[in-house]
């Protein structure tokens, strides 16, 4: 195998490979990158036995062939090498090296045989379909941050990806809870997803793919089956195994009565609760909301610190409430607006919460509270 | 040099009787009335609490433990004679001293009568740190003008109010700081009265094997052996820099225990680490339904204790000892801190359901750690699991029965397996 690429050609393809190689490995071959060079072009891949990731690029090729060499070094090497670079690879079959070489750096790195880099078993995809780069964006990063890691509960561990029946049609649903907040995200339905099976997709999926979602107008091949999902650009393919497990029945995890309401602004509102919030040593700090007439009062009483308090102006008619949250998660929620005021619905001190932007129903997000 | 009658607490200036009253229980020292921090360890304490009331047994080898399969948690002096130790499996104690009357211990009454020894000990000073029922260090630094007399009087008092009030003897180690009043207290026992004054110190450390300090045991006796270290003298021959390079902060802590020097506090309110129960079978079992059963129990030990200390914990640990004495142990942390039976029990099954031990078990213990107070406990609720909020008040509501009723008024029914 020979050819020669431009450095950051080669960097853009590499390093989304290597990302996905774990960092301790037992098996050696797991740490290694495989490229192999065909007519047109070079092809990365690596894996960690759960997520699989091909990055094509072109490249001029003199001699096809393939081999595996560390990800991570390989990776470091070509980021270390001078901007426009040409970089020059070539296998040395007989020494077990491979060779790299740009202007007046040389490297020859040692590589283990490509016919023993694992192959994840292909499979038979239930629904293939388009959808564009910003939707599965905003899937994902609006409930990612309700994973769960908590391992007991491993079918927490990833975003539900599922077709569902809302008041709308159908959706194209993402959800995420780990017991004590949820978040559910729809989209449009994309034509070809209706078969679509529901299933789990791993946080590290989920962050893995979240790269390749940085183009706005790009439309992403969906393929999913139920044991497998995969993404697609032209140049890169993600397969991932999807968690074996079942999610729970979130609907009704989803308060339907909650009447008393309150519109706040989201970034004054996690401002005011980041400040208040300092005051207090606890890993689970409590922020005790109290509202009253158009008048919303953030508390955080600390024994043995201090404590605060912080008044904002928000627009509340219903009844004095009471209650309690953790403040890591009202921030986190809060940080989900990105146009219009927040909306709040509660119960009473004892139920979870409801969290939406404005009045849009597409994206929700239900807390719990917590004891103050 | 300065001398106390530990009989009828004279002070006089040196002589191997007192002059008032000519016992020889006396003890001479050059720092003796200048030296404030304190050691007192009761003498066999429980098997001594079972000689007091049953005089029957005062000659006689006594062991307490916890069954045939357990390990001696206290045996008296006789029973020491014959080389019975703590901590020693019972059948190889019995193959000792087969005629050792053995007791299964009666827990609430050494607890009430350690309460009655502190009692003692708080009208010398507030500085009390109680390593356990059985043993406390005192710190009596400018009690002297207030008592009236100095702290090696009062610890000489101590002591014999103890036996004279409630008949359990206890052993002194009087120096000037808590690791050597800990090793003064064990020179001299039963009964004893040792002192360490800051002048020899040194000399009398230097020869002592490493194995004296506290914190070192076999296992830091083989690191510091595999050094070269075998006595205190040869741990003094090391650099601070190299010890703490070799052995981290252990290394500076014995770089300056070598030197007799300590500078920990007497304190009164040690934190607690961690919380935990374990029970051994009386045969070795691999019934789940009588695990779990002991594991609820466990559960609910735990979490009375965390309740009663106002602490709650966010790791739990499970610790299961296969029958053949392979020990495993789990971990797993919680969302949030909880000092409630039912989340440390579902925690803590679920870590015995994932070790897919089947094998029978001679031993099942379960922890809490990662202790935070008590009013940080179980405040946020779990959205998935809408049941756990009635769990959690049916849990309260049990309690607040036991705490009118007694403990053994309300219990669950898997408790009885």
């Amino acid at each position: 195998m020979k050819f020669s690429i431009e450095r950051a050609a080669l960097l853009d393809a590499v390093s989304q490979a290597q990302a996905v190689v774990e960092r301790r490995n037992t098996i050696p071959i797991l740490a290694n990158v495989l490229m192999e060079a065909g007519e047109d072009g070079v092809s990365f891949k690596a894996t960690d036995l759960d997520i699989e990731v091909i990055d094509k690029t072109t490249a001029q090729v003199e001699r096809p062939g393939g081999t595996t060499v560390s990800a991570v070094l390989f990776h470091e090497i070509v980021r270390k090498l001078p901007d426009g670079a040409l970089v020059q690879v070539s296998e040395d079959q007989a020494a077990g090296r491979l060779e790299v070489t740009a202007g007046r750096s040389h490297f020859s790195l040692a590589t283990l045989a490509k016919e023993d880099f694992p192959v994840m078993a292909s499979s038979d995809y239930d629904a293939n379909f388009s959808c564009n780069a910003g939707v599965l964006r905003r899937l994902f990063d609006k409930t990612r941050f309700a994973i769960s890691t908590e391992e007991t509960r491993y079918y927490l561990n990833g975003v539900y990806m599922h077709v569902a029946e809302a008041e709308g049609g159908r959706m194209f649903r993402a959800v995420a809870t780990d017991g004590h907040r949820l978040a559910r995200v729809d989209a449009e339905l994309p034509g070809g997803a209706e078969e679509m099976p529901g299933v789990i997709v791993p946080r590290k999926t989920v962050d893995q793919v979240r790269k390749l979602l940085s183009d706005d107008d790009a439309e992403i091949a969906v393929s999913v089956s139920e044991t497998k999902i995969r993404f697609a650009t032209p140049q890169i393919t993600l397969t991932s195994k999807v968690i074996d497990g079942t999610f729970p029945d979130y609907a009704r995890v989803i308060p339907t009565g909650n009447t008393r309401e309150l519109k706040v602004d989201a970034k004054d509102f996690a401002k005011a609760v980041d400040r208040v919030a300092t005051v207090s040593s606890e890993r689970s700090r409590a922020v005790k909301l109290t509202l009253d007439e158009d008048r919303l009062t953030l508390a955080v009483n600390a024994p043995d610190s201090g404590n605060a308090e912080e008044e904002i102006a928000v627009a509340y008619g219903d009844d004095k409430l009471e209650i309690g949250f953790n403040a890591k998660y009202l921030q986190e929620i809060a940080a989900q607006v990105d146009l219009e005021m927040a909306t709040f619905l509660f119960n009473n001190a004892g139920d979870p919460a409801l969290m939406r932007e404005g009045d849009d129903q597409s994206a929700i997000y239900v807390v719990m509270p917590m004891r103050v | 040099m300065p001398a106390l009658c530990r009989q009828c607490l004279t002070t006089f200036e040196t002589g191997a009787r007192c002059p008032a009253c000519r016992s020889p229980r006396v003890v001479a020292h050059p720092e003796l009335f200048d030296l404030t921090i304190a050691h007192m360890d009761c003498d066999a304490f429980y098997a001594s609490v079972e000689k007091r009331d049953r005089p029957e047994l005062a000659d006689k080898p006594v062991i307490i433990g916890g069954g045939r399969r357990g390990v001696v948690s206290t045996c008296c002096y006789v029973a020491r004679i014959r080389g019975v130790r703590s901590a020693m499996p019972m059948f190889q104690a019995l193959k000792l001293c087969p005629d050792a009357v053995v007791l299964k211990g009666r827990m609430d009454l050494y607890v009430e009568i350690s309460r009655q020894i502190r009692a003692m000990m708080e009208e010398l000073t507030p500085a009390i740190e109680p390593l356990s029922l059985d043993e406390a260090f005192l710190d009596l630094t400018g009690t002297a003008r207030l008592h009236g007399a100095p702290p090696a009087v009062m610890l000489a008092r101590l002591t014999r109010r103890m036996r004279d009030e409630i008949g359990i003897t206890g052993s002194i180690g009087l120096s000037h700081n808590k690791f050597l009043a800990k090793i003064a207290s064990d020179l001299d026992k039963p009964r004893g009265f040792s002192v360490i004054g800051a002048a020899e110190t040194e000399t009398f450390l230097d020869p002592k094997p490493v194995g004296i300090i506290w914190g070192v045991g076999l296992v830091g006796q083989e690191a510091l052996k595999a050094a070269g270290i075998n006595t205190i003298a040869d741990l003094k021959r090391w650099d601070h820099a190299d010890l703490v390079r070799r052995f981290g902060t252990m290394g500076d802590r014995l770089w300056h225990l070598a030197r007799g020097q300590d500078r920990r506090a007497v304190s009164a309110r040690r934190p607690v680490k961690s919380i935990s129960k374990e029970t051994t079978f009386r045969e070795d079992t691999a019934d789940r339904d009588v695990l779990d059963g002991h594991l609820w129990r466990l559960s609910e030990q735990v979490s009375a204790r965390a309740k009663a200390k106002d602490l709650a914990g966010r790791v739990v640990t499970l610790k299961l000892k296969r029958a053949d004495f392979r020990t495993i142990t789990r971990r797993h942390a919680l969302s949030d801190p909880t000092q409630l039976a039912d989340r440390i029990y579902r925690e803590a099954r679920q870590l015995f359901d994932a070790t897919g031990d089947t094998g029978p078990a001679r031993l099942i213990g379960v922890g809490l750690s990662d202790l935070v107070p008590g009013d940080e406990a179980d405040r946020g609720g779990d959205l998935l699991d809408p049941e756990a909020g009635k769990r959690m008040e049916a849990e309260r509501a049990t309690d607040a029965i036991r705490a009118r009723f007694g403990p053994d008024a309300i219990r669950k029914g898997r408790s009885l397996r």
